[in-house]
């Protein structure tokens, strides 16, 4: 008997979950970073991690398989030449879930499912977002052991949450 | 079809949505500006978490 995926099902049918996921996950690499509810960022994650597995392995093979899932071919060209060699020296552990609280309207519960390895400034497009990255990206190089996996982070949270003490004018 | 024999009295009626309560939201002060925040949650008013910038506060 197969094992059930983890975590809830999404959809009405197991064709509306592979395209949700599929697009999903393009949405994901295209934008570095994307808003959705905590059950599609959970059932998410390990879905693009396999995929950007593949854009590491980055021969012909692996493009086909990414190819069978992801339809747009621009996409797939980023992973395999930019997504997939940035987290050459990183072992799994790709994406990084943040929730931030229930959504006005449903009380959806919602989170921020993000690349761990910032993006250089150019994937950037929106305006609001260049100021985001900038914050994030020396507090990323400081505490490499930290962005590994929301997992980890939230067992480093009390770490950092005693750094925050020492430094609440940091703001 | 099962129905019902009897009229259910308003106090029956009542005694049982005596039990509908809210719950009390359980909240902890972000470490960054002190504000009351669900916990494991990035904080609404100043938008971090762990330190780290993740949704712009709404203002
Ligand atoms: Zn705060």
């Amino acid at each position: 008997m197969p094992t059930p995926t983890k975590g809830p099902r999404l959809g009405s049918g197991p064709a509306h979950e592979r395209l949700m996921l599929a697009n999903l996950a393009t949405s994901l690499f295209q934008h570095g970073r994307i808003k959705t509810t905590e059950a599609k960022a959970k059932r998410l994650r390990p879905y693009a991690e396999k995929l950007i597995t593949l854009g590491k392995r980055g021969d012909l093979h692996a493009r086909r398989l990414v190819l069978a899932k992801i339809a747009d071919k621009s996409v797939v060209h980023e992973l395999f030449t930019e997504i997939g060699p940035r987290f050459e020296n990183r072992d799994g552990g790709y994406t990084r879930i943040t929730k931030i609280g229930p959504r006005k309207g449903d009380n959806a519960p919602m989170a921020v499912i993000e690349l761990v390895e910032a993006a250089p400034a150019k994937v950037v497009s929106t305006p609001a977002e260049p100021a985001e990255e900038t914050a994030a990206a020396p507090e990323a190089a400081d505490q490499p052991a930290e962005d590994t996996t929301s997992e980890q982070t939230a067992q480093a949270g009390e770490t950092s949450q005693a750094e925050g003490e020492t430094k609440p004018e940091e703001k | 079809m099962a129905v019902p024999k009897r009229k259910m009295s308003r106090s029956n009626t009542r005694t049982r949505r005596s039990q509908w309560k809210a719950s009390r939201p359980v909240l902890v002060n972000c470490p960054r500006c002190r504000d009351p925040k669900l916990p494991h949650v990035a904080c609404p008013t100043c938008g971090t978490y762990n330190n780290r910038q993740v949704v712009t506060p709404a203002s």
